[in-house]
């Protein structure tokens, strides 16, 4: 295809951002490509590799402080970054629409949804308001949304992710752009939720003909939507071309880096201890909590409904769920942050209390919570050898040259370079950041480590490297893990036994093997299912999940809280008993009134791509 | 549009019942403050008797007339049977006047409350035109100068402020009378030109507090995902800044103003000096020389009452700016 055909071209775009001493460093060099007109490319690489800043270049923007030093964007007949300020303000939002990452940030709060979906095609005059309005219910309406007529007039506090991004997508169509740039659409979301939504992108950025531009670090989402791809590595292309060819046959070293990375293989457990008589580490019993006041035994918001159970000593126990499935309230009441309303936890036989006030040292000690985020969990104005070593002082009283020593340890052990210890945390990396989390953790000299979604803020490649290191430190310090995350592969690789939240109750429990075929529990199912396949056409295969009948009845506190979502719910049984609590021949215990043979049946054939 | 209708009315229940909360958590303070201020103005050492006969008068003459004012009976009593009169609207007897407090305040109340208003008039506009253009235009050359103007206008005391205009326009241009008459009958172009300056050196002082407020909320706005989409949706940076932003920021702004307008009533005293106006700040500095205890209290419970009620606005502003607050 020759290049006068090409819709868009990016060459030679170079973008640069301030750095000490009034000097520029490039965040962006020597980027080319072209995208023909109706296809979807997508721009691939971890964060740092400039995906975002080329995609906001192809609309003339900078982020605050960097600048587009030089190439060229066209645009159709337009060269973008010759347009003056109020020139390119008519080519924004009409021409080329944008998608951000996080709808739920990028919607304003205080306005409504259809003030802001309207608002650049009503400003311009291009139509009226009634007009708009009308035109954008109908979009509601394509792009699957609920209610499409009243949902414009709700405010952001009112709307799930899944939906404010389906809304930022219908805000984008609003003007029937030539070019959509999609920032990584639907990261934030839950894999049962990025399947909905892909499908609806998809179909209507296709019904329009628009030209788009896929921003994403997960090669198994683009290989859904991307005809084209193009891999970036610090502001360069390391690999660009069809997909197909990109997603089967690598030419990069780099690109298979980011293939393998994006599913981890299993981590070989070690021996499993023989079963002992001594009470397990930790064990959760009928474990219900939640915000508000407790009432008759039950949160005014409850989030956790009556969890059981328990991590061996030197076992990893993965606990999965989307948001809002309690997952990390289950880590506070753990650690003693969030009293429970009912049930007790017991760390090695002895009954915890409630709060951290009334518990010893010693339990603090040997329970250490990891955060989600390193950037806000360590304070970026102190050393890390002040933040590892007040631990050190606190639990073990060590001071001066020992403190430096055990340190220099601890650096060691996360497999950080010794002269870090002097460096402020703010000027870390994402991933020695965490190791420092990590870290500091580690330095309190824990039996039970709670790690709450300690990969999630990271990319691929460095949270790879941090499971590993994860398995490395258990088998040297005969660690527990409780391990929380969204992402069922990377449960699957560390751990030994997998819990399934899903609205604060225990849906099934098991050993990991027992979540490699079919049966398991809907929602597992459910959950496996959704996480795309890293080869085209997987989201075409995909059966459409079955719109379910509304419920009959009204959904009551005892019934079996998946039921409104669930495909194999039985009419006359599920909606009036609740469910028992049902052991399968894998060892899996789940919440079902359906037997293993009926799960067999239901899933069979549906999981074989995905077992490891 | 279509709202849920049901959920609307509950919602504005819902806001209703939290700004009736604040309310009655501003009556609860408004009572604390008035046993503070009571028990504070009968620590004073002297009273209003002592002061009326003057230091040559025997104790007998003085316990005679602390008799005759009631001032002889227990505390508690008079602190009842004072904030009963308040509650009335009958906050007593001025010792000094000899004529009700309540008409010695009406003298002087409207002329501070209009002093008040003419200064927030300009103030506030001013305060807000400022943060946000040194917000928009941060660190740059008018941010810096805008920054340098309000903590230099801050920074010198209001006395100095306005001796030097009064030197400036008074003395040596003649273009504004040294002193604000107030009186009926006042032309506007009259009334202008005798505020002018009082105005203007109480809005030095307000000002910058409001704007600074006003470009820490602007900015720390501005970083925010939703106004990058903004921008990119193609909209116009006012735009931005007015319909997208400025209602995300007003909670911290409507109580800076809160903060910064409540000084305008009771701290004026030096303005009210210098330009001799008959305001109520000085009122009560005068109230406090001559131990008129009825008329010191009255003012400070004035005081407070403005200040909560300027404090139950900003909140209520800040509980209708955000639809969660409002219960949408």
């Amino acid at each position: 295809m020759g290049a006068a055909q090409d819709h868009v071209q990016v060459s030679g775009l170079r973008i640069t951002a301030p750095a000490a001493g009034g000097q520029e460093t490039p965040i962006v060099s020597d980027v080319d490509f072209t995208i023909p007109r109706g296809q979807v490319l997508a721009l691939i690489g971890e964060s740092g590799s400039g995906k975002t800043s080329i995609a906001q270049a192809l609309m003339g923007y900078a982020r605050g402080g960097c600048r587009i030093a030089g190439g060229g964007v066209r645009v159709g007949d337009t060269e973008i970054l010759t347009l003056d300020a109020s020139q390119l303000r008519t080519v924004r939002g009409s021409r080329i629409a944008y998608v951000a990452q996080s709808a739920a940030s990028a919607f304003n709060l205080s306005r409504t949804i259809m003030d802001q979906v309207v608002e650049t095609a009503v400003g311009r005059g291009l139509i009226s308001r009634p007009a708009a309005e009308a035109k954008a219910v109908s979009l509601f309406r394509a792009l699957a949304l609920p209610q499409p007529e009243a949902i414009g007039g709700r405010y952001v506090h009112q709307l799930s992710g899944g939906q404010l991004q389906r809304l930022m997508a219908a805000m984008a169509l609003m003007t029937d752009p030539e070019l959509v740039i999609l920032d990584e659409p639907t990261t934030a979301l839950d894999v049962t939720t990025q399947i909905d939504v892909l499908r609806a992108f998809k179909r209507v950025v296709r019904q329009q003909g628009a030209t788009a531009l896929y921003v994403s670090h997960d090669l198994a989402v683009v290989a859904q939507v991307a005809d084209r791809i193009v891999v970036l590595q610090r502001g360069r292309i390391r690999e660009a071309g069809d997909a197909t060819q990109v997603l089967e046959r690598p030419a990069d070293i780099y690109t298979r880096t980011l293939m393998a990375a994006a599913r981890p293989p299993a981590q070989a457990s070690p021996q499993r201890p023989a079963p002992q008589q001594a009470p397990p580490l930790l064990e959760v019993r009928g474990l219900t909590a939640g915000y508000g006041r407790v009432e008759a035994g039950v949160p005014k918001i409850p989030v956790l409904r009556d969890v059981t159970l328990s991590i061996a000593k030197g076992t990893t126990l993965g606990v999965i769920g989307e948001s809002g499935s309690g997952k990390s309230t289950l880590a506070r009441v753990i650690a003693g942050l969030v009293a429970p309303a009912g049930g007790q936890v017991l760390f090695q036989g002895q009954p915890l209390a409630p709060t951290l006030s009334g518990r010893t040292r010693e339990q603090f000690q040997r329970i250490q919570l990891v955060f989600q985020n390193a950037d806000t969990a360590l304070n970026p104005a102190h050393t890390v050898s002040r933040i590892l070593g007040r631990p050190l002082a606190f639990y073990h009283g060590m001071d001066g040259r020992a403190r430096n020593r055990r340190v220099a340890e601890l650096l060691d052990l996360t497999q950080l370079p010794a002269g870090l210890a002097d460096r402020h945390c703010g000027e870390l990396s994402g991933g020695q950041k965490q190791r420092v989390n990590l870290a500091r953790a580690l330095a309190a000299d824990p039996h039970l480590i709670l790690c709450d979604e300690v990969t999630s803020a990271l990319d691929t490649v460095v949270g790879t490297a941090i499971l590993d290191l994860l398995a490395e430190l258990r088998r040297e310090l005969d660690l527990s893990y409780l391990f929380i995350s969204h992402d069922i592969s990377t449960v699957r690789a560390i751990c030994d036994d997998i819990a399934v939240l899903y609205a604060g109750q225990k849906v099934e429990m098991g050993p990991r093997n027992g979540f490699g075929d079919a049966p398991v529990h809907p929602y597992t199912d459910l959950l496996i299912g959704s996480v795309p396949e890293m080869r085209r056409g997987w989201l075409e295969e995909k059966e459409m999940a079955a719109t379910l009948p509304p419920l009959a009845t009204a959904q009551s506190a005892n019934l079996c809280c998946f039921l409104p979502r669930c495909a194999a719910r039985v009419e006359g049984l599920c909606d009036r008993l609740p469910p028992p609590r049902i052991v399968l021949g894998g060892g899996n215990e789940l919440l079902c009134h359906h037997d293993g043979q009926a799960l067999q049946h239901l899933q069979r054939g549906r999981q074989s791509a995905i077992s490891p | 549009m279509v709202h849920g209708t049901p959920r609307n009315r509950s919602g504005i229940a819902a806001a209703g019942r939290l700004i009736l909360r604040r309310l009655g958590s501003a009556l609860l303070t408004l009572l604390l403050v008035s046993l503070v201020v009571f028990t504070i103005s009968a620590l004073l050492p002297g009273d209003a008797a002592e002061e009326t006969l003057g230091q040559s008068a025997t104790p007998e003459a003085v316990a005679a007339l602390r008799h005759q004012m009631g001032l002889d009976q227990p505390a508690h009593l008079r602190y009842v049977r004072w904030l009963g009169g308040m509650i009335k609207g009958d906050p007593g007897q001025s010792l000094v006047a000899n004529m009700p407090v309540g008409q010695v305040i009406a003298g002087r109340l409207p002329n501070s409350l209009t002093l008040a208003g003419l200064t927030a008039a300009v103030a506030i506009p001013l305060a807000l035109a400022i943060g946000i253009l040194s917000a928009l235009y941060r660190d740059t050359g008018l941010d810096r100068a805008l920054n340098l103007m309000t903590l230099g206008m801050v920074a010198v005391p209001e006395f100095l402020v306005a001796t030097i205009a009064v030197l400036v326009f008074s003395v040596t241009l003649r273009w504004l009378p040294s002193i604000t008459v107030v009186r009926e009958g006042i032309g506007w172009a009259e009334m202008l030109r005798g505020y002018a300056m009082p105005v203007m050196t109480l809005a030095c002082v307000t000002v910058a507090q409001m704007a600074r407020m006003t470009r820490a909320a602007v900015i720390d706005q501005l970083s925010r995902p939703y106004v990058e989409m903004a921008l990119l949706k193609g909209l116009s940076p006012s735009r931005v800044v007015l319909v997208h932003v400025l209602p995300n920021a007003v909670a911290p702004i409507v109580n800076a103003m809160a903060l910064s307008l409540s000084y305008l009533l009771g701290g004026a005293v030096i303005v009210e000096t210098i330009f001799n106006y008959p305001g109520i700040a000085s009122l009560m500095v005068n109230a406090v020389t001559s131990r008129d205890m009825p008329l010191l209290q009255a003012c400070a419970m004035i005081f407070c009452t403005a200040y909560l009620l300027l404090m139950l606005a900003a909140d209520v502003c800040a509980i209708l700016a955000n639809p969660r607050l409002r219960g949408q």
